[in-house]
């Protein structure tokens, strides 16, 4: 085209482009992403279509951030969706069937969350099990003991804890509001506590951590157990939006969210990792699905178009470090 | 200087490095260097961590391409872009990190990617073995070509390496500080090699910072200092004046160490006299049986021995990381827990570990985090840790170590070694060890930083602290130390103090087989052991 000849060098859009994503890592992946999306779509940008995608993204991010910690010591994750429907089940169980004040059902599907993960650490810790194979039992048992609390169908949610799924002033979605408080908490875990600065000295270099004097097998408890947590949180979130606790609910999310952590420039080899990063890496994501629903993209096509988008976001970020050096 | 040997080696000139300049964003590595290689010449590449050494031999090895200057080999203007260029060219290089496959054989080590076919283009087993046996040979290397790579250790995997460029029929051999982790009798059969080598033609480059070795092995030597080659000398230069040349300042001593003159002032809180740390009968077998020693308040207590003489092992398990069968371990006179770190670290105690990278250090951390890990328990109130003062301590600790960085925010990895172990060391510092224990705390440091660690030593010493040093550096453990302990497979084998510790004497011990009777006892009787 005749039009690039009159262009400076480097004043290219595209260069630019490239330029500013490089530099900023995930966030400028973003930012491309919703500046794409908002000019193929006229209906992407508005102010409801945004919230719909921070609601879209909060079950995964609140999963994600839990996975983060994990991540960020080196280890993995996979049983976050399972326990996420595990501790919905429980909480709607207690209150629904049994009658429990809706309070102590709520501490209880917490309770289970943090439980199954300190289950998964011990085994992790102390039975020395690669947390792959630790967390993968943990799937496994999560999503059975969900079906067989709940009989396989789905168990009213108490309503008390069902307005979690609803807006505030009628138009601020709640779970928006639950994932920028956890991602609050997380940034301030991996930031400012014992546990967190654990995370990053064990995900580093484990054995010059315990040589340091870091008790890295408690430390591994609390840390599964915080992932654990989180994810009853965000078990309870989706419970809230589906008003029902559905043992069959977040198959396979905890991929996304796996997805979501590395996309936020964490390092699966461990030692590296951000709150915001996870946050912008879920958001990444439901701008993605997003925006492809509405430009009427089929949802075998979104597959494919998100599993490019986890490449893409990290080799550019592998870029962007081998750079910097 | 004497000697017209070491004035004119060899025969024809090999390679010639002309004006080499090359930069990275930031520094300049190398800037002018020259270096001209003769056939069948130990020529010794000297200089500080960060004099561009490593630069050169990547260049050379074809990891980088000079920005001006030239190489020649044999005469003709060569570029070298690849490994496989400078193969072509007939030069091999030794890392200091190995590239084996520790799953693979030996013979299927020395071959990777060369192996021998046959008719049908399968691998040929027998004529490559039957070809790394006589490498093998060539090397004095009693090892089944059949046998994997990864159980041999150091030492031996250093001689497949070098049978791994015999086999290349190199002509020019660079070999980056391949002492630096092998035994004294090692070293010796790796001199006998290497001047076999050289002795039929090849031209050898050999980088090393054991001074000792350099008019041992060489016959001259090219001194770098920050990034410029200073000057070609003899081998046979005085040693001081080689340390001249290469920091480019005199160094007073080597080991600078000032011995109390008398036992210093117990801490207060311990009993006039009592040890800071006393072992008993400390024992797990087979590593080590019966250890017995103390060490007090003041001292510096080298612990010297073969490798494998399970001097690591004690350290290892005074500290905690390990556990033993029997025995006690006492600090201030309180006995100390089996098998726990954090209640050795309450204690007072801190380990310097013999590898630094694999247990010493968050590579990828910032310094200011790596300084900080030992007191991260601390700084921690309610839970939170407190950032802010830590920032500042590692601020204080890295100004008083004088680490040479960027910033606190610069990671661990980009250090040299010598500022990699001072962050090690102030680590603990900031924890507030009274006792560390030194595994092999100079080793792959240049000499201007061994000196700014002895220094540091003595600092501690004097202020009440006390150090237990292993070192397989003889020098350093005999200059350092006020007690010399030496272990033998296992065991206690002997203290020398004063004027009987000596390189012979401690060799002696060291190679002695032990029988049952000579465990040491106890430091108490300071001298009044009969060998």
């Amino acid at each position: 085209m005749s039009a690039e000849v009159l262009r400076a060098p480097g004043s290219d859009p595209g260069q630019w482009f490239t330029r500013a994503v490089l530099r900023n890592g995930p966030l400028g992946g973003l930012v491309a992403l919703v500046v794409v999306m908002a000019v193929l779509s006229r209906d992407f940008l508005n102010g409801q279509n945004l919230l719909n995608v921070g609601v879209q993204a909060s079950v995964t991010a609140i999963l994600a951030l839990g996975v983060t910690f994990v991540i960020v010591s080196a280890g993995i994750d996979l049983s976050v969706g399972s326990v996420a429907a595990l501790s919905a089940t429980v909480l709607a169980w207690a209150a629904t069937k049994e009658g429990l004040p809706v309070w102590v059902a709520v501490l209880l599907g917490l309770a289970v969350g943090a439980g199954a993960g300190l289950l998964s650490g011990a085994l992790v810790a102390y039975g020395r099990l690669p947390a792959f194979i630790a967390t993968l039992a943990m799937l496994s048992v999560g999503r059975g003991l969900a079906l067989v609390i709940s009989g396989g169908s789905p168990i009213a949610f108490p309503s008390s804890v069902g307005r979690l799924g609803d807006t505030l002033g009628g138009w601020l979605p709640v779970p928006v509001l639950v994932t920028v408080a956890m991602g609050a908490v997380a940034a301030l875990v991996l930031a400012r506590t014992y546990t967190g600065r654990a995370m990053f000295a064990i995900g580093g270099n484990e054995e010059a951590a315990r040589l340091s004097g870091i008790d890295v097998k408690r430390r591994k408890l609390v840390i599964y157990a915080l992932s654990g947590l989180f994810a009853a949180v965000a078990g309870i979130v989706l419970a809230a939006r589906l008003t029902s606790a559905q043992p069959q609910a977040a198959v396979g999310y905890e991929l996304d969210a796996i997805a979501a952590v590395v996309i936020g420039g964490a390092s699966l080899s461990g030692g590296s990792g951000k709150a915001s990063g996870t946050l912008i890496g879920a958001l990444i994501l439901a701008v993605l699905r997003n925006g492809l629903n509405l430009l009427s993209v089929s949802a075998f096509w979104q597959q494919v178009a998100t599993g490019l988008v986890i490449a893409l976001a990290v080799l550019l970020d592998t870029l962007r470090r081998r750079s910097a050096r | 200087m004497t000697g017209v040997d070491d004035d004119e080696p060899g025969g024809r000139e090999l390679l010639r490095v002309e004006g080499v300049t090359k930069s990275f964003p930031g520094v300049r590595a190398l800037d002018g260097v020259s270096l001209r290689l003769r056939a069948g010449e130990v020529h010794v590449l000297l200089g500080e961590n960060g004099a561009g050494k490593s630069t050169l031999i990547k260049m050379l090895s074809g990891v980088h391409r000079p920005d001006e200057g030239r190489i020649l080999v044999d005469g003709r203007e060569v570029g070298i872009r690849s490994a496989q260029d400078a193969e072509r060219l007939g030069i091999a290089t030794i890392h200091q990190e190995f590239n084996l496959v520790p799953g693979l054989t030996v013979a299927e080590n020395i071959f990777l990617g060369r192996q021998p076919r046959t008719a049908l283009g399968l691998i040929d087993k027998r004529t490559m073995r039957a070809r790394a046996a006589e490498l093998l040979r060539r090397v004095r290397l009693d090892v089944s070509p059949a046998a994997p790579v990864a159980g041999l250790g150091i030492a031996r995997l250093q001689m497949v390496e070098i049978a791994k460029a015999l086999s290349l029929d190199a002509r020019v051999l660079i070999m980056d500080e391949p002492t630096a982790v092998l035994t004294s009798e090692e070293v010796g059969t790796l001199f006998a090699i290497v001047r076999e080598l050289r002795d039929s033609g090849v031209g050898v480059i050999f980088i090393t910072h054991h001074l000792d070795e350099i008019a041992a092995l060489g016959d001259r030597v090219t001194v770098l200092r920050d990034g410029r080659s200073v000057t070609e000398v003899p081998a046979t230069t005085d040693e001081n004046e080689l340390i001249r040349l290469m920091v480019g300042r005199d160094i007073a001593e080597q080991y600078p160490r000032e011995r109390p003159a008398e036992p210093a002032e117990p801490a207060e809180s311990a009993e006039p006299g009592a040890p800071l740390l006393r072992v008993r009968g400390l024992t797990r077998a087979p590593a080590f049986r019966d250890v017995g020693f103390d060490v007090r308040a003041g001292e510096v207590v080298g612990l010297a021995g073969l490798v494998g003489a399970g001097r690591t092992e004690v350290a290892r398990a005074l500290f905690g990381v390990d556990r033993y069968d029997a025995g006690t371990v006492e600090v201030n006179g309180r006995a100390l827990a089996r098998g726990d770190v954090r209640a050795a670290m309450r204690a007072g105690l801190g380990l310097v570990p013999e590898d630094r990278k694999a247990q010493g250090l968050l590579l990828d951390a910032s310094l200011g985090d790596n300084l900080t890990l030992a007191r991260l328990e601390q700084d921690t109130r309610g839970g939170f840790v407190d950032r802010r003062g830590q920032r500042r301590r590692a601020a204080e600790v890295a100004e008083r170590l004088k680490v040479r960085m960027s910033g606190l925010e610069q990671t661990a990895r980009t250090l040299s070694g010598g500022n990699q172990q001072k962050i090690v060391i102030g680590k603990w510092l900031l924890a507030g060890a009274r006792l560390l224990i030194l595994d092999e705390p100079t080793r792959g440091v240049d000499v201007g930083a061994k000196v700014e660690i002895y220094r540091l030593v003595n600092e501690l010493t004097a202020a009440g602290c006390a150090v237990l040093m292993i070192s397989s550096d003889l020098p350093e453990v005999l200059g350092m130390s006020d007690r010399v302990l030496v272990m033998t497979q296992g065991r206690i084998a002997g203290e020398l103090s004063g004027e009987r510790a000596t390189q012979d004497a401690v060799m002696e011990l060291a190679v002695r087989p032990v029988n049952e009777g000579n465990t040491y006892e106890a430091s108490a009787m300071e001298g009044s052991d009969v060998g």
